[in-house]
């Protein structure tokens, strides 16, 4: 047994997001995104909003918590969390700072959002521009290494070397998500499928990344309620039940310049036996998974260190039909994900998982009680969140 | 070690500059002078890259600078095709590696790869820091040693 537990003491009773648009077509500000995904989760909760009492963010988002108490006129607010830094890789982590808040008793209806217009603001696949650079960029910009796109390159590049990992198994997880996503209508890819040969022809972006192994960048939002047991019976909808909630990182992993002590690690070491231990669950028990995608090579290192598999079985394992539903083996990202559904930083990831327990997903796995999603790879920190149905 | 006057990428990049408390200024001066050299803690003689205020083996802050030889090993590479900045409209595809340093810990420097763009390079071939003279600052790339 775990040390300490959140296990079903909490759970996502709503969830919402705005339409998903491609970056710069959001007609409203980010900040109103916000706001609308909020309403949505709160009505999918069925809830009055001004019952949300905390807020729970991450990425450093830049729609302040008392900004959004203000608009939509919260009674209170009784917690507001950040997990700092790190990106995409804050998004289960900021489900499990809600559940750790509504647990503890500061919030009774925790709302966990991200809210993102890259059109409005900078892009994520674009360096920023300055004349001069000081402190750990300057060992990287000057020789045009600036994006995510590039350093995940670098540490994925030595794990197919490592491993003897050819390109399949990036293929195939940039073919499963655009399937899934051909069922979503959310999905900002849905009516327009990949097939292997555009693929294969698609431009490069940083080997070993094609076009199509990176995600998307979006303009949307994205949000959902956490409650405490006592609510969530209650609740409109079939909770999610919390079983597990991990966040943090590796030894110096963070240092700078590609010093993280372990090169190409997706960061998850660490953190997936404390997930499965609070979960009381092993791998196998999983039955469809959400990992986190920014590009397509991190999500084989992501499987390998939640131990689906071995490094040295990734080329038998992550193939097109082992990781596509309703049939495979381990099913993932099969709202279409990062890739092809939207770039909400992975909260979108999250909103899956809950569709899957709840049997309301697009692509159903049949039967699914337990979904694992993994936010982040790479980046520091990470985060880990296993849903399930009761 | 040798130098470069060609340059790997156009000029139009940002400029790296040393940083305001001081805590690189020796790396770039050094690259002025054409040495490669790594921040060393003076008490626990630990390694360490980028550089910190203290050391992460056993907190001295008497932190000082080693020379290295500036051989290395080619621990990974990409090739980039997509220009992330404009400065590198025209530049692609460029290649940067990341490279091991055996004499300091195998702590790892970014660079380019100096020469054709597109040649496969080797993992874990052996590579030298090359010297590449800015009007201000001073880059260090490298090239694998045949």
């Amino acid at each position: 047994m775990a040390e300490y537990s959140i296990k079903d003491k909490v759970a996502i009773v709503g969830i919402g997001e705005t339409q998903y648009y491609k970056r710069g077509q959001a007609p409203v500000s980010e900040f109103r995104l916000a706001c609308e995904a909020i309403i949505r989760a709160a009505d999918d909760a069925g809830i009055d909003v001004r019952d949300i009492d905390g807020i729970s963010g991450y990425a450093n988002d830049r729609n302040e918590a008392s900004r959004l108490a203000t608009a939509l006129g919260l009674k209170h607010l009784g917690f507001a969390g950040m997990v700092w830094g790190g990106g995409g890789g804050g998004g289960s982590g900021a489900v499990g700072n809600a559940a750790a808040a509504v647990n503890a008793g500061y919030t009774k209806y925790c709302v966990v959002f991200r809210a993102l217009a890259q059109g409005q603001f900078g892009r994520f696949g674009q360096a920023p521009r300055s004349e001069y650079i000081s402190g750990p960029a300057a060992y990287t910009a000057p020789y045009g290494l600036f994006v995510p796109a590039q350093w995940v390159a670098l540490r994925t590049h030595r794990f197919m070397h490592d491993y003897k990992i050819n390109q399949e198994p990036l293929a195939a997880v940039a073919m499963a998500d655009y399937y899934h996503a051909q069922f979503n209508p959310r999905a900002v890819m849905y009516g327009n499928p990949l097939t292997r040969e555009k693929y294969n022809q698609s431009r490069w972006i940083s080997e070993p990344f094609h076009l199509y192994d990176c995600c998307m960048e979006n303009d949307g939002a994205a949000a959902l309620i956490v409650t405490t047991a006592d609510r969530a019976r209650d609740a409109k909808k079939k909770p999610a039940w919390i079983m597990a909630a991990a966040q943090g990182s590796g030894y110096r992993h963070y240092a700078q310049v590609e010093n993280q002590y372990d090169f190409s690690s997706a960061n998850f070491k660490t953190l997936a036996p404390r997930l499965f231990e609070m979960a009381g669950i092993t791998p196998k028990d999983v039955d469809c998974a959400q990992i986190y995608e920014h590009f397509s090579g991190a999500v084989m290192i992501s499987l390998v260190e939640h131990g689906f598999c071995k490094p040295e079985e990734v080329m038998e394992f992550v193939t097109f039909e082992n990781i596509t539903a309703p049939k495979g083996k381990l099913p993932i990202n099969t709202s279409g994900g990062n890739i092809a559904e939207c770039y909400m930083h992975g909260l979108e990831l999250v909103h899956e998982a809950v569709r899957q327990v709840r049997g309301e997903s697009t692509c159903q796995v049949p039967d699914c009680k337990i979904s694992l999603v993994a936010s982040g790879p790479m980046v520091s920190p990470v985060s880990d969140l296993i849903v399930h149905s009761m | 070690m040798s130098s470069e006057t060609k340059y790997c990428l156009p000029e139009g990049l940002p400029l790296p500059r040393a940083q305001r408390d001081g805590l690189d200024k020796e790396f770039w001066d050094a690259t002025r002078r054409h040495e490669l050299v790594v921040q060393r803690c003076k008490s626990c003689n630990a390694f360490q890259w980028g550089p910190e205020q203290i050391c992460h083996k056993c907190y001295s802050a008497d932190l000082g600078w080693h020379r290295v030889s500036g051989r290395g090993r080619l621990y990974s590479w990409t090739r980039t095709w997509n220009p992330v900045h404009p400065a590198l409209r025209d530049a692609c595809p460029y290649i940067v590696v990341v490279v091991e340093l055996p004499d300091a810990d195998n702590v790892r420097m970014v660079g380019n790869l100096v020469g054709d763009p597109h040649q496969q390079p080797r993992f874990d071939a052996e590579v030298e820091a090359v010297f590449e003279d800015h009007t201000a600052h001073t880059l260090v790339q490298w090239r694998i040693v045949n």
